[in-house]
């Protein structure tokens, strides 16, 4: 299987602040990764390495077996990136041509358009578009390209739910064609739906690599969670994660038996207990919370 | 593999998409479109054709200050249209995105300098239109077109200005401080009021300024230039030069910040 992306002990510092930290990835074609982690912890510089917009302290990058930065890999690929803009004054159909002069092997504009749910935008004004409209059309030209692998950062941060769900439709139909994605995102519950392998990263390592049935199962955290007198002193108990510690204490943990008999041991009131098994979130929040 | 036969699309429609996407958002900003094509005529209303049939350095005012806002004309498309969208695509990450696309950063510059080069061309050439027509200004075909393509070749050094202010400058300040450069240079070059009728300090800081040289070359067509046309081009290509090397290191700043 030929290696699309393939990152090396890539380590990135950005003055006195460590972002990645020896981060080994590798992304075979046909892949569909998310890349999972919470704000801060280094997955659009991740992305940025891979798509050559910032060099690596140490380690190497690679696409398609080229630095990323040869204008022969970007011809192979499209990307969505945060909060880049355009100009206002542009009509979509333009935008979506100039972008495809760009490209050895572009797809036709309707094609774009319509893939991206655009179809009857053409002619609009840039400055006329919805976020949504505009988060599409961003779609249209990260994939007008025709490219093998699509690296998405957020793409769908600030859209509504609706507009959220038209657009993984999209982006799932796109990538069905034997497509590389790697995207970044907050909604891991769409990352469950679209991705066969999630990728977490935390203070920029890499703490899980695996599919999210895997995922799941690989994390035992249960979360438990009851009211209580007084205030919970977590010092000594087997908990992953404090999610609240208000009147009503909610906690993750890997150990629920050993934490309850801890909880009676102590003599502590409980009333209204409850214990369930984690979602994926709540998975990732546990992995997360491990090196913390 | 399928598709190897192409592994880059050809330069050439890229530059061309660009240019016209460039010249597009140029011409449909009312803020950049209108002031760059109705104040030059404007001006030579004003401050020109009151005093049309007077003699300066030998020729009408209508003549002479036709030459002085065609350079006028000319020299602020170049400085704002180079300043604003370089600073807009960098204050909107433009820049970020195309970097990575397959976009030569070259065919970024030259759609630039093509879609300067055609707003210029018709800014310059709606007021020589007026100024023939209103203004009674009367040149052989071959003086008109020497005129207009002496001041769009010589127009490099307010392009490189404009680069440089523009990754110097942020988004909002880019206007500001392309329009204090523009307007004191014009004015101290001679260009809206002919050097001799203008204060003694103007006619000492003139000969530093590019704007003067510029004008030079658009006067010669009318007959008066005060310093000979390769005079005027070296002092041109200096300051094309200065400027490129601020913009360059401007860039370079940049890169590190940005793509380090």
């Amino acid at each position: 299987m030929e290696t699309v992306v393939e990152v090396e002990r890539a380590s990135k510092r950005f003055g006195a602040t460590l972002a990645l930290d020896r981060v080994d990835l590798r992304l075979s074609r046909g892949e569909v990764v998310a890349l999972l982690g919470p704000n801060g912890a280094g997955k659009t510089t991740l992305v940025s390495l891979v798509l050559g917009l910032r060099k690596a302290n140490e380690g190497t990058t690679r696409t398609f077996g080229m630095d990323p930065r040869d204008r022969r890999a970007r011809s192979r690929t499209g990307v969505m990136l945060q909060g880049s803009g355009l100009p206002n004054f542009l009509r979509v159909g333009e935008v979506v041509d100039l972008f495809r002069s760009y490209y050895p092997h572009p797809i036709e504009r309707a094609k774009a358009l319509e893939i991206a749910g655009l179809a009857d935008k053409a002619s609009a004004m840039l400055v006329t578009l919805s976020g949504g409209q505009l988060q599409r059309l961003y779609f249209a030209l990260a994939i007008c390209g025709d490219p093998e692998a699509l690296f998405l950062d957020e793409p769908t941060v600030g859209l509504d739910v609706e507009a959220r769900r038209a657009f993984w439709t999209h982006l799932r139909a796109f990538v069905a064609g034997g497509r590389t994605l790697l995207l970044t995102t907050h909604y891991l519950e769409e990352a469950d739906a679209i991705a066969d392998r999630i990728v977490v990263i935390n203070a920029g390592r890499i703490v899980a690599d695996a599919s999210p049935a895997a995922l799941k199962s690989s994390v035992r955290n249960k979360r438990v969670s009851f009211e209580t007198d007084g205030s919970l002193d977590v010092q000594g108990l087997p908990i992953v994660r404090v999610i609240s510690s208000g009147p009503r204490v909610d906690v993750l943990t890997d150990e629920p038996e050993a934490l309850l008999r801890a909880l009676f041991a102590r003599g502590s009131s409980i009333r209204n207990l409850e214990v369930a098994g984690a979602t994926l979130e709540e998975a990732v929040v546990g992995l997360t919370a491990g090196g913390a | 593999m399928a598709k190897a036969a192409r592994e880059l699309a050809p330069l050439a429609p890229i530059v061309v998409a660009q240019a016209r996407s460039e010249f597009l958002r140029l011409i449909r900003v009312p803020a950049f479109s209108v002031p760059s094509i109705i104040f030059p005529i404007m001006f030579y209303a004003l401050f020109g054709l009151p005093f049309a049939h007077a003699m300066v350095e030998g020729v009408s005012v209508a003549a002479y200050a036709l030459a002085s806002f065609g350079a006028y004309s000319v020299i602020s498309v170049a400085l704002f249209s180079f300043g604003i969208t370089v600073a807009n695509d960098r204050g909107e990450k433009t820049t970020v995105l195309m970097r990575a696309t397959p976009l030569p950063p070259i065919a970024y510059l030259a759609g630039k300098v093509i879609a300067t080069l055609a707003f210029a061309a018709i800014a310059l050439g709606s007021l020589l239109a007026f100024g023939a027509i209103a203004g009674g200004v009367h040149l052989s075909v071959a003086a008109w077109l020497t005129l207009g393509a002496r001041l769009l070749v010589g127009v490099f050094p307010f392009i490189t200005l404009g680069f440089a202010v523009g990754y110097l400058a942020g988004p909002t300040s880019a206007i500001a401080i392309l329009q204090l450069i523009n307007l004191p240079m014009s004015f101290a070059s001679g260009l809206f009021v002919p050097l001799p009728e203008l204060p003694g300090w103007a006619g000492k800081i003139a000969p530093f300024l590019p704007a003067y040289h510029f004008g030079q070359l658009a006067w010669a067509t009318m007959g008066t230039p005060t310093e000979s046309i390769g005079v005027s081009t070296l002092w041109l290509i200096g300051f094309t030069i200065l400027f490129l090397i601020v913009a360059i290191r401007a860039y370079y700043r940049e890169e590190t910040k940005t793509f380090g």
